[in-house]
């Protein structure tokens, strides 16, 4: 055994090093419970703009929701925005500093419900923004009740006895309609419940920052993600609750690959 | 001595943006203020000057976009009306908060609810008394001539940034729409990068570089003590603009029996009612508040042992009389007259009130 | 014990026993500690650390960044 020790002693060494935190993660720890999601999207959001070396040029707008404190965890510059204006406090940000690096960090509640007309807005304005969508299916801060995206039957703190489409109407695919906007230049669905999903997820978000960088139009990156603690269920069970009824209502990929679709768009005569 | 032009209210509020090197303009279309947005659009600043115009999809919008632009360090401004104004008011609030300077033109209508497109000055109250939740102040002032719309342009910015505070210019449908001559000033150029650096280098979110920490623009604290602090420390702001900031006009007041108190446009026809009254043999005089938050309490507390009453004169039901009311502290009468629905009261109207609740009454 | 190739260290501090990496693991390298750290969560070690291949696959997952990946390359 002590060989074994020895072994890893020999191993744990600076030049064998193939993963450590990104330097622009700080040692706070997050206030998100574990497992959370959340965790694992700052992460790579962090590896991004680190490996894109942008820092000095990015700024994060963060949500109202368990994200609030976003700002706490990655080393960039953050505005923090009402419930729901996230979009529209990232345009004035671009807008008045087209150089620089723009992105929302939103969940559910913000983007899908109270700020969905922000959100379509800045989307149809082409704003050249990044915006990362957290979907869990429910209000992880205010302590878990129902979201624009709960799935039908779902129980919340405020649908009881699940989710009813006649009292409750349907669970928002906002992601499908946004693909619509001409101002959308790439619109994708991810996850990060596996090794594999989250290196998918990473190279996605990459993508979106590329994308701003190549002023296309607006990168939207949804990430279906648990909420432990809404759900009442353990990490590890939540993870698979998401692959049994997240994916089918909201289907992983992409839906717009990244040029602007400005084709046949109508424009007056004369 | 700048161009001397013959402008409307609205338009100037346009041209003095442009001109005092103002970064951006976001806004939404309302009566009786849309010719702001639609003078900047017809006048292309982006060409010249740089500065961002910006249609947003609502005055909640707006009033974000604002709060994203202000966070960057830049000049930047909105304007509304009265049913816009409160749809503005959570992101004011925020932005007092989150303690970041900008300009707020409310040209006011009448209401309550959709209420009328002919002016009033019904939103005293809530520019001055807050309007959005928490415990803020905004910097209000209140322009009485189209020259006067212009001027707080200039000044409205020059005390957001001595404050790092939201300020709002309380206009109303009168003074938005009438056309007077104006002295415009010479354009200014926009603040470079490095003079934001050297304005707001402290805070503005400009993208953090090696040598400086993060910044971020929040007004959020769970900590209730840091919180409590951060509520104290916006108070003595506040006690400082009290100090340094308060504006007013005192015409005729050095004989005065009886002074009339009124802002904007309210104070134009009252000048004309100090004439009239004084033509009669009555000494009235009027003090008219340029500020009205701070409101010049003191001037009226001075006034208040030397007169027999004031009338406070309000296109409203009678909401900066309370103040005055505070500040003379029961030692002599202080009536209100006013019209509402969008009324606007003739001089003559305004002495024969003066007559029946000061002087009779 | 040339076959050792990898080794992960947890900050066992941050850890807050989610569990995932363990799942995420395919050596079987990492489990939970019956031990507590000081928020009384069961951080994540090295249960058989002989099997750590160094696939950073446990970092991956972890919503924490809780965890550091080393590994040799082997000649055969």
């Amino acid at each position: 055994m002590s060989e074994v020790a020895d072994r890893i002693k020999e191993i744990i060494n600076p030049e064998n090093l193939v993963y450590a935190k990104s330097p622009l993660l700080n040692d706070d720890i997050m206030h998100y419970c574990p497992g959370c999601s959340h965790g694992v999207v700052h992460r790579l959001i962090a590896e991004v703009i680190d490996e894109m070396g942008i820092q000095e040029q990015t700024i994060g707008v963060s949500p109202v929701g368990c994200a609030v404190f976003a700002y706490n965890y990655i080393d960039i510059d953050w505005q923090e925005a009402a419930h729901g204006r996230a979009p529209a406090v990232a345009t004035g940000i671009k807008r008045v500093m087209p150089e620089k690096v723009v992105f929302t960090y939103q969940g559910d509640g913000d983007l899908a419900a109270i700020g969905t007309a922000e959100t379509f807005h800045a989307v149809n304005r082409g704003e050249n923004i990044v915006m990362i969508f957290i979907n869990n299916a429910i209000y992880g801060m205010t302590g878990g009740q129902m979201a624009p995206t709960t799935l039908i039957g779902q129980v919340t703190a405020t649908t009881p006895n699940g989710r009813n489409v006649d009292l409750n109407g349907y669970p928002l695919r906002i992601t499908e309609l946004l693909a619509q906007l001409p101002g959308a230049a790439y619109v994708t669905r991810q996850s990060v419940q596996n090794p594999a999903a989250v290196r998918k997820a990473k190279k996605a978000i990459r993508k979106a920052f590329e994308i701003q960088a190549m002023k296309k139009g607006t990168a939207f990156v949804e990430v279906v993600s648990t909420c432990s603690s809404g759900w009442k269920l353990n990490p590890v069970e939540s993870n698979k609750w998401m692959e049994e009824n997240m994916f089918p209502q909201y289907p992983l990929g992409d839906l717009k690959d990244g040029s602007r679709a400005d084709a046949g768009l109508y424009s007056i005569k004369g | 001595m700048g161009e001397l032009r013959l402008m409307k209210g609205n338009e100037v509020i346009a041209e003095a943006a442009i001109r005092c090197g103002c970064d951006a303009y976001f806004g939404y279309p309302i009566t009786p203020q849309s010719e702001v947005m639609e003078t900047l659009m017809a006048n292309r600043p982006w060409e010249d000057t740089g500065m961002v115009v910006l249609q947003a999809e609502s005055e909640i919008a707006s009033i974000h976009m604002v709060y994203g632009a202000a966070g960057s360090g830049k000049r930047v401004m909105t304007s509304s009306s009265s049913p816009g104004i409160s749809l503005m008011a959570e992101g004011i609030s925020y932005m007092a908060g989150a303690e970041l300077p900008c300009v707020i033109v409310n040209v006011q209508r009448g209401g309550p609810g959709l209420g009328t497109i002919q002016p009033s000055q019904a939103d005293y109250n809530q520019a001055t008394k807050g309007g959005g939740h928490g415990d803020y102040s905004l910097l209000v002032l209140a322009p009485a001539s189209v020259q006067e719309m212009h001027d707080f342009v200039v000044l409205g910015f020059e005390l957001a940034f001595k404050y790092r505070n939201p300020v709002m210019i309380l206009a109303d449908g009168v003074i938005g729409q009438l056309m007077e001559k104006v002295v415009l000033i010479d354009q200014r150029p926009r603040w470079t990068n490095e003079q934001i650096a050297e304005i707001s280098g402290t805070w503005a979110t400009t993208g953090k570089s090696k040598n400086r920490k993060k910044h971020v623009i929040t007004s959020l604290e769970m900590d209730s003590f840091i919180m409590e602090n951060n509520n104290l420390r916006l108070q003595a702001k506040y006690d400082q603009m009290k100090d340094e900031e308060v504006r007013f006009e005192a015409i005729e007041c050095d004989d005065a029996e009886y002074i009339m108190v009124a802002f904007g446009s309210a104070a134009r026809i009252c000048q004309k009612t100090v004439q009239i009254a004084r033509q009669k043999g009555v000494k009235v005089g009027l003090i008219r508040p340029i500020t009205l938050l701070p409101f010049p309490e003191k001037i009226i507390a001075e006034y208040a042992t030397k007169v027999k009453g004031f009338l406070s004169v309000e296109f409203n039901a009678g909401q900066m009389v309370n103040d005055i009311r505070l500040a003379v502290n029961g030692k002599t009468k202080v009536e209100y007259f006013g019209r509402m629905g969008g009324i606007v009261p003739t001089p003559d109207e305004v002495e024969a009130a003066l007559e029946q609740k000061l002087i009779r009454g | 014990m040339a076959k050792v190739r990898g080794a992960v260290v947890v900050d066992t501090e941050v850890c807050k026993g989610c569990n995932l990496c363990v799942v995420a693991c395919p050596t079987q390298t990492l489990a939970l500690n019956r031990n507590v750290n000081s928020k009384g969560y069961h951080y994540s070690y090295m249960e058989n650390p002989e099997n750590c291949t160094g696939c950073t696959n446990c970092s991956a997952v972890c919503p924490d960044s809780c965890i550091t990946v080393y590994r040799v390359k082997i000649e055969s």
